[in-house]
């Protein structure tokens, strides 16, 4: 009876696993938007299938003898306890599933690690707790404003009905133009932060004092959001990422704004002293 | 190898392990208010340590007794060198820690923040080159690094002599010659003593004349720390062959039978081997 | 070998041993100093724990109700820090104490003494943890992992904190040194070190990877206590250090220290199997081999915590590799396990559910484990609730149900009493049936993006963070219910046969009576 139980279980907790599988859903990686991050999501989905197929094997063959093998069905026990040749084999074979999963893995490092000649440069520095953006180079340089959660406190606090984009909305989102090479520039004011946009495939530690990068190339226009994923005191939670990404020439406009707006800041903060 | 495991000594119930952990909160809570500028501290850090102390001679005294009335059968002597060499080898981990921490700052950080004036966007550490031996970037004082050939080669040489005598004292004890024992067992007490004493004179010194802190950056906090650490081994190193010293006035320990004698040789040429290490890496290079 | 030398004997100790509570706080037996470690470590198991329902209440729902932000913080931060150093660690420690002993023939631990000084000095290092949450600015908030710069900025609580990792890690030291020892120098004669059990095989292996890395840790800890008050700069690249350097020690210790805690499972469950398969442990040597890879291995890969650090690429992938192969011994483990079962006459005590649940359930762990590994991957998914699925699946499912197996099978050796086995049957369903509940669903939400140590999280992820928080009330509650059938089984169990378990061979069971006399061993037994 008991073991039925078990094998229900295995059985409840493949599907699981296979359900996760499902494209797009909430069991998965988040569609994804460039293509490390496709290739990532390729990569676990793959992963995922290899481990499913060896958690099979090996439970089938350990259900199957908790099934049989079993006292109260009169089973009386053998007594080998050694096989030079079976364990030379489940060493090896583990050896080479590894070998297949390392290789696409190793390919993706290096696509990832490749921050060389992009078209625009924007550095990011995390503060306690909110994001400082400034477009160092490429079409928009010049630009920088600082960006903040705009979730009201009152819904935080359970006073008011809570929104779709719930602690993923800011006031100033970081704009890119779709299909260019963006590079990240990293740091961090204070304590550690980390930049993360999921959809994109990026992940990057703001560290003080120090300069880290990462790149991306967003396939199609969109709001993607993200959050600070690393430990940084008492808002962590409360300091999100969002990009929009723009067609070209929205992206020419946006930039044009952007720059005629600071230009007035900065001339009116002239008169004012 | 457990012929006499029969006999194998299991020291009756005691007190002191608890008298030690009192200690040691005393020790840390008040450490810790100390450091948050809480006034009472101090005098838990005082009464703690005062425990300690207490601890410490009950404890090692209950052990040498034990070991003068023949309680420790070979075995058990064997289990005292496991342990003492285990414990050794727990204190060479600890100061890789600070070695790491050495070796990741000259050939990591430090090149990297001189790396980075040249990143784009870059607004911080501008004209910083990295050069060793540095405080950082961020560090704008002006200090005069440690060098190697005056005090700390002397003392070096003190280390190293005080190894020799030190295996003479123990040659002695094996062949059963109390006064060369005794002779050269005053002989490195002296030497760490004097060796100390240098130490503190070379951290006058720093502070006086090379406004050298622990707050000079890379190089203060590295060195300090190492020199530091190493320097509170040599002393507990110190004060355990003083009771050695004591133990053998009292006519402790036979050719056959001294391992607290030996833990403790063992103990400082650790110390020792240490320094060596130190003398290379924080002096020298 | 069948053959029960009783010690009936009681020689050489004198009798006027202190009574009542100084029994135990002077004590030098083995059992005793045991005994207390379990207690202990079980108390910190429902200290921890509650501070757990403490974080699964407030990610009930969306939005902050009963922790603020920075109390929440503080409750990741304490039930990190007490689950791993106050209620796993010692309670491996505290079957060390008892059956390394035991089942190697020795009459106590080399330095019984010492060993209740290694006991004696957590409950020091508890109480700062503990009282930490009442002092001024509140307990530690950094995490468990406590990375600078942030835990440079706290106060009074962080040094509580760094002075209880201190005399953790003395305690630790001090125990190993003492397990190192006994296993070194007081077998029994003919207990060759390739005859010994595997659960004494892997506890020797995890005290050498303590010695390795405990003192590495409280090096660290004080570099941060130095650049908090003493204006040292490691930490701070202003004065040239660097805040990811932290993250590499801390690292070479944390890495090895998951194996600490996941070894001597293995030790226990290599035990438990065999027993109830009633036939001997599949491939002993290659067990023993492949636990001594698993350690050497360990001490290579920590960087696979700091992928999103940023690394050159060479090491990025070093690391990957090197994580990657873990897989390989560790599966060695597992194959030979299921051999073991293979055409074995099989049983199914409580003590064997939760040995088979062990393997089931670590293997998910492993598995995302190597997903972990994969670097890409671990881009999207490093700080998220799939790592926190991830380890609890390696802890709680790994750690704790071999140590609830060890503890259902050694119970009778100990009191001379049987647990119930209805309800330990009852008790291992449920904490199944509730630790998936609880957990699986983190991975659905780690890799859909909620990160770990947040209070509050955006509406989608709220129905799987319900069925989470559900599933750990109820896990909470089941873990009660093994403190009542501990309980129950001390006090009115009933009496135990000599041998409860047939298939059982190690020298606690043959050799000795049930329960185990206070002295045990005094006059070694022979091994054949
Ligand atoms: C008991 C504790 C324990 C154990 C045993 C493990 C085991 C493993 N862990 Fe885990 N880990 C933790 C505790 C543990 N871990 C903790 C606490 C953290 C988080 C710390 C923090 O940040 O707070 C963590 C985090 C963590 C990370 C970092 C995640 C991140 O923060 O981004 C990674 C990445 O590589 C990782 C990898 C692994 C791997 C590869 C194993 C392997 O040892 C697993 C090996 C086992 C198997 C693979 C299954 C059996 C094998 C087979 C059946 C053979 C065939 C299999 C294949 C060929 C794949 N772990
Ligand atoms: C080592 C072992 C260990 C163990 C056993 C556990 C056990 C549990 N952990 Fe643990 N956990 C960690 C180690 C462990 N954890 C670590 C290292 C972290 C990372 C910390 C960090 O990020 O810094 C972490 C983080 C962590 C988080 C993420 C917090 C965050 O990121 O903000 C969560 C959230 O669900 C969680 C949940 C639980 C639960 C529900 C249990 C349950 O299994 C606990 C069950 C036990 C009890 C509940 C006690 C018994 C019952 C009572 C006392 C009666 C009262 C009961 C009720 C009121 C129902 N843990
Ligand atoms: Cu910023 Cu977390
Ligand atoms: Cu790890």
């Amino acid at each position: 009876m008991r073991s039925k139980l078990v094998a229900t279980l295995a059985g409840v907790l493949a599907l699981a696993m296979y359900s996760s599988m499902a494209v797009g859903s909430k069991y998965n990686l988040p569609e994804p938007q460039s293509i490390i991050a496709r290739e990532t999501y390729d990569m676990h989905i793959w992963v995922m299938w290899i481990c499913l197929v060896i958690f099979i094997g090996v439970f089938g063959v350990m259900f199957y003898s908790v099934l049989k093998h079993r006292k109260s069905l009169g089973y009386k026990a053998a007594n080998f306890h050694h096989s030079t040749t079976v364990e030379i084999i489940w060493t090896v074979i583990p050896c080479i599933i590894l070998v297949v999963m390392a290789f696409p893995a190793t390919k993706t490092v290096i696509a990832m690690k490749d921050t060389s000649s992009p078209d625009m440069t924007i550095k990011a520095t995390g503060y306690q707790w909110m994001w400082g953006y400034d477009y160092l180079q490429g079409e928009g340089e010049g630009i920088s404003f600082f960006s903040k959660l705009s979730t009201p406190r009152a819904q935080v606090q359970n006073k008011e009905p809570k929104g779709e984009n719930y602690l993923l909305e800011v006031d100033n989102r970081v704009v890119v133009p779709v299909g260019k090479k963006v590079r990240i520039i990293l740091t961090a004011n204070d304590v550690l932060h980390a930049w993360w946009v999921p959809a994109l495939g990026i992940k990057q530690d703001a560290i003080p004092g120090f300069i880290r990068d990462t790149w991306f190339t967003a396939d199609a226009p969109g709001i993607y959001r993200g959050q600070c994923a690393e430990l940084c005191g008492k808002d962590h939670g409360f300091m999100p990422i969002v990009v929009e990404v723009m067609e070209a020439d929205e992206y020419t406009k946006w930039v044009a704004a952007q720059l005629s707006a600071s230009a007035v800041k900065t001339s009116m903060h002239v008169e004012n002293k | 190898m457990s012929q006499e495991s029969g006999h194998y000594y299991v020291p009756a119930p005691s007190a002191y392990p608890i008298i030690g952990s009192t200690a040691l909160l005393c020790m840390t809570s008040g450490a810790a208010l100390t450091f948050n500028k809480i006034e009472i501290g101090y005098g838990l850090l005082a009464i703690g340590f005062a425990i300690l102390i207490y601890m410490l001679f009950g404890w090692f005294g209950t052990v040498a007794r034990e070991s003068e009335s023949g309680k420790f059968n070979q075995q058990v002597d064997l289990s005292f060198r496991w342990g003492m060499s285990w414990f050794i080898f727990t204190e060479v981990m600890f100061f890789c820690a600070f070695f790491g921490a050495l070796f990741y700052m000259r050939n990591l950080s430090i090149p990297w923040l001189a790396e980075e004036s040249s990143v784009l966007g870059n607004s911080f550490w501008s004209s910083y080159d990295g050069t060793w031996p540095t405080a950082g970037p961020g560090v704008h004082e002006q200090f005069t690094p440690m060098g190697a050939w005056g005090l700390p080669a002397f003392n070096t040489m003190l280390l190293l002599l005080s190894g020799v005598t030190c295996t003479l004292e123990h040659h002695a004890l094996k062949e059963n010659r109390r006064d060369g024992l005794k002779k050269w067992l005053l002989a490195t007490i002296f030497l760490g003593a004097l060796f100390i004493g240098c130490q503190a004179y070379e951290y006058i010194h720093a502070y006086n004349d090379l406004n050298l802190k622990m707050t000079t950056g890379a190089y203060g906090s590295t060195f300090f720390m190492l020199t530091g650490f190493h320097g509170f081994h040599v002393t507990v190193g110190a004060i355990m062959l003083t009771v050695i010293y004591f133990r053998s006035l009292a006519g402790h320990f036979t050719p056959e039978h001294h391992f607290g004698f030996e833990g403790v040789a063992w103990y400082w040429h650790f110390v020792d081997v240490v320094w060596l290490g130190l003398f290379i890496f924080v002096y020298l290079m | 070998m069948a053959a029960v030398h009783g010690d009936a004997h009681g020689h050489g100790h004198d009798d006027h041993h202190p009574s009542g509570i100084m029994r135990w706080v002077t004590t030098t037996n083995h059992k005793d100093i045991g005994t207390m470690y379990l207690w202990f470590s079980f108390a910190m198991f429902l200290v921890g724990g509650t501070l757990a329902m403490g974080i699964r209440a407030e990610l009930y729902q969306p939005g902050i109700q009963i922790l603020e932000p920075e109390l929440f913080n503080q409750f990741t931060t304490l039930h990190g820090l007490i689950m791993v150093f106050g209620a796993i660690m010692p309670a491996f420690v505290g079957f060390a104490n008892w059956q390394v002993p035991l089942m190697i023939g020795a009459p106590d631990m080399a330095f019984a003494r010492m060993n209740n000084w290694s006991f004696w000095l957590l409950p020091v290092a508890a109480t700062l943890l503990v009282g930490s949450f009442f002092v001024p600015g509140g307990a530690a908030a950094g995490g468990w992992t406590f990375y600078p710069p942030l835990s440079t900025q706290g106060g009074l609580g962080v040094d509580l904190m760094i002075f209880a990792v201190h005399i953790l890690g003395a305690s630790s030291i001090m125990g190993s040194i003492n397990i190192i020892t006994t296993i070194l120098n007081m077998r029994a004669p003919g207990m060759t070190l390739m005859k010994m059990p595997m659960f004494v095989w892997t506890w020797l292996i995890t005290a050498y990877l303590l010695v390795l890395v405990m003192p590495v840790l409280a090096g660290v800890v004080t570099m941060l206590l130095t650049d908090r008050h003493f204006g040292t700069s490691f930490f701070n690249a202003a004065g040239g250090g660097d805040p990811v350097m932290f993250q590499h020690i801390f690292w070479f210790f944390g890495h090895p220290e998951v194996y600490i805690m996941i070894l001597p499972s293995f030790g226990i469950v290599s035990e438990v199997i065999p027993t109830f398969s009633r036939k001997p442990l599949f491939g002993y040597s290659s067990m023993v081999y492949a636990t001594a890879s698993i350690a050497i291995l360990s001490c290579v890969v920590w960087a696979h915590h700091m992928f999103t650090a940023g690394m050159p690429t060479v090491g990025q992938l070093f690391f990957m590799y090197a994580t990657m192969l873990i897989a390989v011994p560790t599966g060695v483990k597992v194959f030979n396990w299921t051999a073991t079962m293979w055409r074995g006459s099989m049983t199914f005590e409580t003590p064997m559910l939760f040995a088979i649940g062990f393997i089931f359930l670590f293997v998910i762990g492993g598995f995302s484990g190597v997903i972990c590994a994969i670097v890409p991957i671990d881009i999207q998914v490093q700080d998220t609730y799939y790592v926190i699925a991830h380890f609890h699946y390696v802890l709680v499912s790994g750690s704790l149900f071999a140590l609830f197996a060890g503890a259902y099978y050694w119970i009778p050796k100990w009191t001379g009493r049987m647990y119930n086995e209805t309800l330990g049957k009852w008790h291992f369903w449920l904490s199944m049936f509730f630790f998936n509940m609880t957990f699986f669903v983190q991975h659905f939400l780690g890799l859909a993006g909620m990160p770990r140590r947040i209070p509050d999280y955006n509406l989608q992820f709220a129905d799987f963070n319900m069925i989470s928080s559900l599933g750990a009330f109820g896990f909470g509650l089941t873990q009660l219910l093994f403190l009542y059938i501990m309980i129950n089984c001390i006090r009115s169990g009933e009496k135990a046969p000599q041998l409860p378990w047939d298939g059982a061979t190690t020298l606690e069971w043959t050799h000795l009576p049930t329960p185990a006399p206070y002295h045990s061993f005094e006059n070694p037994p022979i091994v054949k």
